[in-house]
């Protein structure tokens, strides 16, 4: 299938105001939505206006999309909406071929993330009346864009399986009913670890994942942690677990910038993870890059 | 083609525990989503599994709550399997490394829930389901199961012998969302639907958009009977915005309701006047709309659910999540301002009717998880039971298709000599093939002669005939519009709220959609990642889903559990201690009863007054 690299050069091309002119057809079908571009934090100042969202759009197969371009769309505000709302309504109303992924509209199922004004965002957790106008609603960066805002996932859980993301606990208590115990404190520190969603946005904003393809990036380090900080496993499966991680594009790579921990919808502290994996890794001796 | 001994549609938490017990059984298995596992809607559960796990209580005890609670529309044989069974695979959870919520003493923590006896449901955080999906899906990639994701599967391949009891099921159409590509999947042994719930079917939901009911249209076409579909439940507190669920932790910890006159209305006009904000789910939501249709309501929608006066400290300490929730969704901040709230569709306790096995009367069909009925929740389903039923239904049925040998089940299935046919009441509208040809049935031609290679081949050329005709169609009606109608008028007239001329007024409209449907097209001509073509493909499935629901609270003229019929508000044991089936008969749905198994094991469970 032939794609395109949403490289931050071709979004920064549509801004550009002559390029801007060009509005699409399915923006011209909508009639008197009462164009505004303001800015706005306050929700009640947008009630009866409409919103104006700008949407990336690319298809491979269709004629007219093969160049991306934006389209732009009028959707009238309601207290409330979203990022996703308003693709969703422009969808429904305005230009059905219109494409992303979506499934829960609750933060749960990580599936719409988008680089929405220039951050990677979920589209169901954003609310409009938060963004200055018009929104600029794209694919997450750094992946491939397989149609409109819809990306190709698979690198990103290729990742995410290298980490051997289960739990290897063999020695089990005896008997069906005999749980593993775990303390109070450790669940604690695993628990924020454990929230991944699997958006992908953290491995979208990471510099050193878009330069290094063969670097496991934030997700894939924090599904690690996850299983390497957990006491259940024992000692030999977490030195396993460090030797993965402490490999050439493994933990080493980070340079810290926060940009993945400041784009995580589940507020997971990923930076911190990794140095937090470093840090074991030269505990245990491991050598490093 | 692809070929594997069991294909598992769907990888939720049913698809995935199913998925895993055929791979532990030995069968080469796959499993067919639309989305990727982790995806699914099981992420979105909050409170937790119930099971039996403690000193003080057992199964019989949960059994017990479960039958109840099911207002006797539950078959013990089913319930008893499910609290039986749940322990251990709840354990079995906490051994593949669940990060369950935990006690000083380093075991799992269970806190009370809804209609339960004994404080059982075993949960981490407020993120249950979360956790469960995503180390079920961790023990898949473990065993190397193969995934097909983001494969939208189309049809069952079935033979098509008059009698379903007589059918047999090869496998499925899938469609490939990515690239457009249409291929069957043949499966040796079986086929297992774990598809989820039909949310959908209302335009306010706390389920998923991927909730369509897809599993139960295929099934229903198929020859399986749907079971109990007229039983849905609804939650007093989702968002108006997006259907957000807020969780019953909030009235809980002494959340308050309040109409637009600033009434604390459950008190004040009578609703409970002991329970008040916490009398049972369906009380609840019948005195939220209530209010509403009385003019008392928010803008004419919604009441107000005011947390504030609990108190920074002990909102952050329990209910954090909920402020994220309502600032999030509903730009509301929950610390200064009462957050908006209304009922909205939650689960479904009918769907494909199967035995304690998983087993459909369709030879090599089963089905597990939200889109089957076993039955477990009877008229309502108890908070915290659903769950359980993914792990334990999804691994039975997993083991026999796999080939296990798991005994003689006690619930029958299909039309049979213990069934009794509908005869009294009048349809609204007469039931045909409106709408249906366009799309042919799902049972392949060929019959038992047929070799299920042969079938499969026609049933893809017929899926790829079917797309190709949708796509190069011009213009016609979107289904946008046939969707939206449809779910206002389920949400209209098969809410709450029932009433006889008001389920004929949906039946009628439900007709229109089918008419319309006939005139369907696809505006995106791409084949890459077509979201338009496969939610046409859905809605389809939602018409037929929606038309058993409307049809089966027409024809229970009583009020049981979630089901209120205005025309009868009691509960009326004579006549209905039955389950309500509805099977697609060459196109008509045609509706029997089956009586309720109330024999458990070791006591019969008597039918006793539900007090609020
Ligand atoms: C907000 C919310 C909170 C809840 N909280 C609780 C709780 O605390 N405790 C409890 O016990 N229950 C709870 N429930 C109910 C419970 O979570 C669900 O009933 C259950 O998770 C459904 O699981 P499932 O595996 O049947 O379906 P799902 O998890 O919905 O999975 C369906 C799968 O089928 C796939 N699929 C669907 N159609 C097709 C198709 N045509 N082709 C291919 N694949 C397809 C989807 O991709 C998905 O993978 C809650 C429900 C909701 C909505
Ligand atoms: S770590 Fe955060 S940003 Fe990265 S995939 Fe998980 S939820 Fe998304
Ligand atoms: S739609 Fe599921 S995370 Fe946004």
């Amino acid at each position: 299938m032939s794609t395109q690299q949403a490289e931050p050069e071709s979004q920064e091309a549509p801004k550009d105001p002559e390029m801007q002119g060009a509005e699409s057809p399915a923006a011209e079908k909508q009639k008197g939505g009462g164009m505004v571009d303001q800015t706005s934090t306050d929700a009640s100042e947008l009630e009866g206006e409409t919103v104006h969202i700008k949407v990336f759009r690319y298809d491979p197969e269709v004629e007219a999309k093969q160049e991306p371009r934006f389209d732009d769309f009028h959707v009238p505000f309601e207290k409330g909406m979203t990022v996703l709302d308003a693709v969703m309504y422009a969808r429904d109303e305005y230009d059905s071929s219109l494409t992303f992924r979506h499934s829960c509209r609750q933060a749960v199922c990580g599936s719409d993330a988008f680089f929405v004004n220039g951050k990677q965002r979920l589209g169901c957790k954003t609310q409009i009346a938060d963004l200055e106008q018009p929104v600029r609603i794209e694919p997450l960066p750094h992946q491939e864009v397989v149609k409109d805002l819809v990306v190709d996932m698979d690198h990103f859980y290729d990742q995410m399986h290298t980490v051997e993301p289960y739990f290897q606990q063999e020695d089990l208590p005896d008997g069906e009913l005999e749980e593993q115990r775990q303390s109070r404190e450790n669940r604690e520190k695993v628990k924020m670890s454990t929230r991944c969603i699997w958006c992908g946005a953290c491995m979208s904003s990471c510099n050193i994942a878009a330069g290094d393809n063969e670097y496991l990036g934030p997700a894939a380090i924090n599904k690690a942690y996850r299983f390497a900080m957990d006491e259940r496993e024992d000692e030999e499966i977490k030195e396993h677990r460090l030797r993965i991680l402490e490999q050439e594009h493994g933990v080493w790579r980070c340079q810290t910038q926060f940009s993945c921990t400041e784009v995580c919808p589940k507020d997971i502290p990923l930076t911190e993870h990794i140095q937090e994996l470093k840090r074991e890794a030269v505990k245990k001796n491991l050598k490093f890059w | 083609m692809y070929e594997h001994d069991v294909i598992v549609v769907g990888a939720g938490g049913a698809g995935l525990r199913a998925a895993i017990a055929a791979h532990e059984a030995g069968a080469d298995v796959a499993m067919v989503s639309k989305l990727h596992p982790v995806r699914s809607h099981t992420g979105a559960a909050e409170g937790g599994i119930n099971a039996a796990l403690r000193e003080g209580d057992d199964w019989e005890l949960h059994a017990y709550d479960t039958m109840k609670g099911s207002d006797y529309l539950a078959d013990a044989p089913a319930v008893e399997t499910l609290t039986q069974n749940s322990p251990e695979e709840t354990i079995n959870l906490e051994h593949w490394g669940m990060p369950f919520s935990r006690e000083d003493d380093g075991r799992v923590s269970q806190r009370p829930f809804g209609g339960l006896s004994f404080p059982r449901t075993t949960y981490a955080g407020a993120e249950t389901g979360h956790h469960l999906l995503h180390v079920m899906y961790e023990q898949v990639v473990k065993r190397g199961i193969q995934v097909y994701d983001e494969w939208y599967v189309m049809d069952l391949v079935t033979t098509d012998e008059p009698d379903p009891n007589d059918r047999e099921c090869h496998g499925v159409v899938g469609y490939d969302v990515q690239s457009g590509k249409i291929e069957g999947f043949k499966a040796h042994d079986g086929v297992i639907l774990a598809t989820g719930g039909p949310g959908q079917a209302f335009d306010h939901t706390t389920n998923a958009v991927s909730c369509t009911g897809d599993g139960h249209a295929m099934a229903y076409r198929a020859g399986a009977p749907l079971e109990d579909m007229e039983f849905i439940q609804f939650h007093p507190t989702s968002l108006p915005s997006t259907g957000v669920l807020i969780s019953e932790g909030v009235r809980g910890e002494g959340g308050i309701l309040y109409n637009n006159e600033g009434e604390r209305f459950m008190f004040e006009h009578g609703y409970a006047n002991n329970d008040g904000e916490l009398a049972s789910r369906d009380v609840v939501a019948r005195a939220e709309l209530t209010e509403v249709n009385e003019g008392r309501g928010v803008n004419d929608e919604y009441v107000h659910l005011d947390m504030r006066h609990l108190g920074e400290e002990r909102i952050m300490d329990r209910l954090e999540n909920i402020l994220h929730l309502a600032e999030d969704f509903e730009g509301v901040d929950g610390l200064i301002e009462p957050m908006p709230v209304k009922p909205g569709q939650h689960y479904a306790m009918g769907g494909i009717e199967v035995d304690e096995h998983g087993q459909t009367c369709v030879d090599g069909l089963y089905a597990a998880g939200e889109c089957a009925c076993v039955s477990v929740h009877g008229g309502n389903r108890l908070g915290g039971n659903a769950l359980p039923e993914l792990i334990v239904f999804g691994k039975r049925a997993g083991r026999h298709a796999a080939g296990d040998d798991l005994g003689e089940p006690e619930i029958k299935t299909g039309y049979g000599d213990d069934v009794e046919d509908e005869t009294d009441t009048e349809l609204p509208v007469a039931p045909g093939k409106a709408g249906l040809d366009t799309t042919g049935s799902v049972a392949a031609d060929g019959g038992v002669t047929a070799e299920a290679d042969g079938i499969l081949e026609r049933s893809v050329e017929a899926a790829r005939e079917h797309v190709d005709s949708l796509i190069e169609k011009e213009d016609g009606v979107q289904h946008a519009e046939i969707r939206a109608k449809l779910q206002r008028a389920m949400t209209d007239y098969v809410n709450v709220f029932r009433t006889g001329d008001g389920i004929r007024k949906a039946l009628k409209i439900i007709r229109e959609c089918r008419q319309e449907y006939q005139n369907v097209y696809v505006d995106d001509p791409s084949r890459t990642f077509n979201t338009d073509l496969q939610q046409t493909i859905e809605t389809r499935n939602l018409i037929d889903v929606a038309e058993t629901i409307a049809l089966g609270a027409l024809v229970r003229n009583e009020f049981r559990g979630a089901h209120w019929r205005q025309e009868n508000q009691t509960r009326d044991d004579e006549n209905w201690l039955k389950h309500t089936l509805i099977s697609w008969d060459d196109g008509e749905p045609s509706i029997f009863y089956r009586p309720v198994i109330l024999d458990g094991e070791n006591k019969t469970y008597e039918p006793k007054e539900r007090s609020y």
